[in-house]
């Protein structure tokens, strides 16, 4: 509690100072005036030792509450091998953006790979199933009949081959979807690394306010949210994907909310 | 409609752009190019012949909606159909967009099915 601390000084100072100024009311009753100009000179004293005291510690707590954000301090040069926290959580998000989009560039490979081979096995049944029709009709002749035996034999070398292939692709794809664990895992991390900082964040503000009442300085009103507006006033800056959009007003939930919302306009 | 229209889809990832692509494709269409912001696709538009733009709203550089704006005040791209492909989700966002003319408004994620019901409905309204 910041307000209540201001104007309670500790107790030791407190006792001192009530020392001090008994010793001045008794100069003054004993008529004692330089005596007593002393004890004002005593009094005046302590309290500049307590304030230098005061803020001392408070200048030790900000300087700690700093130090605990283990800024990234490779860019002075001090030391690299105590890479920060900060510089750490970097490096994770870079590894999910690097490992998300490995696996979808892996993922679609496959795909665009498999998608002739579906093609050409489609194609080569539809070709045979008209064939076997002819077949069954019994209009074939013993060299048609031998063709389309052949056809039908390479047509099956063709799916032994493409359906193994395409087994082996959809494995593929199954395995590049390993990143799921792995980025879970780091952006936990992050995430631990968001709320630690947010709990120092919160002690330096305390410190800083403790400061800025010992030294009487007074926050001016701050007004951080600007945010950037269109000729309207309505605030259309780009915001990426909604995480928790069934809590959030003003943001549709799916393309069918989108569909209702554009049929109500008109379009 | 013409599966051999000139498609040009607009998103910073190259992912998304790659999907896009490739759910085009599988719909029959193969006429297709890419630009990874607005003020790439703006010049390509403008030399391109390009017969419907899908984009998506959030790219560094000039996003979606300003394309979308840039190309309903050109005066010979006034009328190229526009599908924005986007996360954006904002009511207000979407309003605007509508207003700014956009002909189609998809939020990611989104389906094949979507896309294709989409684009068979700007295409239909086209038409017409």
């Amino acid at each position: 509690m910041v307000e209540s601390d201001q104007g309670n000084p500790s107790d030791e100072l407190w006792q001192t100072l009530t020392k001090r100024a008994r010793a001045l009311v008794s100069d003054l009753e004993a008529g004692d005036f330089p005596g007593a100009l002393a004890s004002i000179e005593k009094l005046k004293a302590e309290r500049d030792h307590s304030i230098y005291r005061e803020v001392g510690k408070l200048t030790r707590g900000l300087h700690e509450a700093i130090a605990n954000f283990d800024i990234d301090i490779r860019s002075t040069g001090v030391n690299d091998e105590t890479a920060s926290k900060m510089t750490h959580a970097e490096d994770c998000l870079g590894y999910v953006i690097n490992l998300t989009q490995n696996s979808a560039d892996k993922t679609m490979d496959m795909v665009e790979e498999s998608i002739p081979l579906a093609s050409e096995l489609n194609e080569g049944a539809l070709l045979l199933r008209r064939e076997l029709r002819t077949l069954i009709k019994g209009q074939l002749s013993p060299e048609e009949y031998l063709d389309l035996y052949q056809r039908v034999d390479k047509y099956l070398a063709v799916a032994d081959e493409n359906s193994a292939q395409l087994g082996g692709k959809l494995n593929t794809i199954l395995l590049a979807q390993d990143f799921q664990d792995l980025t879970g895992q780091v952006i936990k991390k992050v995430i631990d690394l968001v709320q630690d900082v947010e709990i120092r964040l919160v002690e330096l503000m305390r410190v800083a306010g403790k400061v800025e009442d010992l030294t009487g300085i007074v926050q001016g009103a701050r007004s951080l949210d600007s945010v950037a507006t269109d000729d309207d006033g309505l605030n259309l800056s780009a915001e990426g994907p909604q995480v928790n959009a069934k809590n959030r007003e003003g943001v549709v939930s799916g393309q069918d909310d989108v569909d209702d919302l554009l049929s109500s306009l008109g379009f | 409609m013409d599966k051999e229209m000139k498609i040009l889809i607009v998103d910073d990832f190259s992912t998304m752009r790659r999907i896009i692509k490739n759910l085009l494709r599988d719909l029959g269409f193969t006429n297709i190019a890419e630009a990874d912001d607005g003020s790439t696709a703006l010049p390509m538009l403008r030399n391109g012949d390009f017969d419907f733009l899908v984009t998506d709203w959030n790219m560094p550089g000039m996003s979606g909606f300003d394309l979308l704006k840039a190309v309903r005040a050109d005066e010979k791209l006034k009328t190229l159909p526009i599908l924005m492909v986007t996360a954006e989700a904002k009511r207000d966002q979407i309003i605007a967009a509508a207003q700014a003319g956009v002909n189609g408004y998809i939020v990611k994620p989104f389906t094949a099915a979507v896309l294709k019901e989409k684009i068979d409905k700007i295409f239909e309204r086209v038409g017409n």
